[in-house]
């Protein structure tokens, strides 16, 4: 296999986003950061109050959908998956769906494992 | 293999995908890290709660333990958020060093590739404090589970931002000689994927450990 001498490849230059897009990219992730903490101050933290219990119940799902947003705008625009070719998107997401099903099924087992331990 | 006329970047050896195995190998990588920190995840996850002794198994709240002794919060929100913002913002200056890169603009490589390894520091340097205070209030590697997998947890991934660390540092010694050229950048967006990745995998560990009770 030998190097062949191209030109530089505009078209992978010119499809990733400008300076622009990544500044409010890093916008949305600092914004969506505070709304995490903010949430957990509000339903947990010092400022807690009578509304913050009527949060409990919604709090992990929508701080785990935060955390999904931030993930996926990193993975997109910062790691240019929106951009460059298919196979880099599978080649990440892939493990990402089977690590996924390992978490949420070690979570799952271990509960009815402490379960029937407590059970006797 | 001859040579063939087709829009690659330059240096760039022909594969069968067409694309350059460097990148498609950090991709590689990264994917088999999604599965190294899901279990890291599942293992904090399992066992936090199930040793109830000493400082840990409910960091955000006072406790006693079953033998009576009393227990004070041990996590700080606020430093812990600087540090994530920090590393979220670490994120976009690495993007805007390697547009600059792109682009042959050498000033802007070496002046966001520096703000990346700054954030980067103070990100480590955050872990090194939180680690000493908590050794401090008594809680170790070997004091009880929650100890055992958060260490497990954020210490590999505290690893993984200070190897991130020097490899920029190597990178920017490069840029500040002049040695990373457009043709290069590729160098650069290959650190960058493995830095992002090293961000978003905080970005799941933050809320998990320290935001959900």
């Amino acid at each position: 296999m030998e190097a062949h001498a191209h030109a530089p490849a505009a078209h992978d230059e010119a499809a990733h986003p400008s300076a622009g897009l990544y500044a409010k990219v890093g916008l949305v992730l600092f914004v969506l950061t505070a709304l995490e903490v903010g949430l957990y101050e509000i339903t947990y933290g010092d400022h807690a109050g009578p509304f913050g219990a009527q949060v409990q119940p919604f709090f992990v799902p929508v701080l785990l959908l935060l955390s999904a947003a931030k993930f996926a705008l990193v993975a997109m625009f910062y790691m240019h998956l929106k951009q460059d070719s298919r196979l880099f998107s599978g080649i990440f997401v892939f493990p990402l769906i089977i690590a996924i099903i390992i978490v949420f099924s070690l979570i799952v087992l271990m509960a009815y494992h402490f379960a029937f331990a407590k059970a006797g | 293999m001859t040579a063939t006329a087709h829009a690659e970047p330059a240096g760039h050896l022909e594969t069968s995908t067409g694309l350059d195995s460097r990148k498609l190998a950090i991709w590689t990588f990264i994917g088999s890290e999604c599965l190294f920190f899901a279990t890291l995840i599942s293992n904090y996850l399992v066992h936090k709660e199930t040793w109830l002794s000493g400082p840990g198994p409910f960091p955000h709240e006072v406790w006693k333990s079953p033998t009576g002794q009393v227990f004070e919060p041990i996590i700080e929100i606020p430093l812990v958020t600087l540090g994530t913002a920090l590393l979220l913002f670490s994120s976009l200056f690495i993007v805007l060093a390697l547009a600059g890169a792109q682009r042959g603009s050498r000033k802007m490589l070496v002046g966001w590739l520096a703000a990346t390894i700054a954030c980067g520091l103070f990100f480590v340097g955050m872990q090194v404090y939180e680690f000493t205070h908590f050794v401090h209030k008594g809680l170790t590697l070997h004091t009880n589970l929650f100890g055992a997998s958060f260490f497990t947890l954020t210490g590999f991934h505290g690893t993984h931002v200070t190897i991130g660390v020097i490899w920029l540092i190597t990178l920017w010694i490069l840029a500040v000689r002049g040695k990373i050229p457009p043709a290069k950048s590729l160098n650069l967006e290959i650190a960058a994927l493995y830095w992002h990745f090293v961000d978003v995998v905080w970005v799941v560990i933050f809320p998990v450990v320290y935001l959900i009770k």
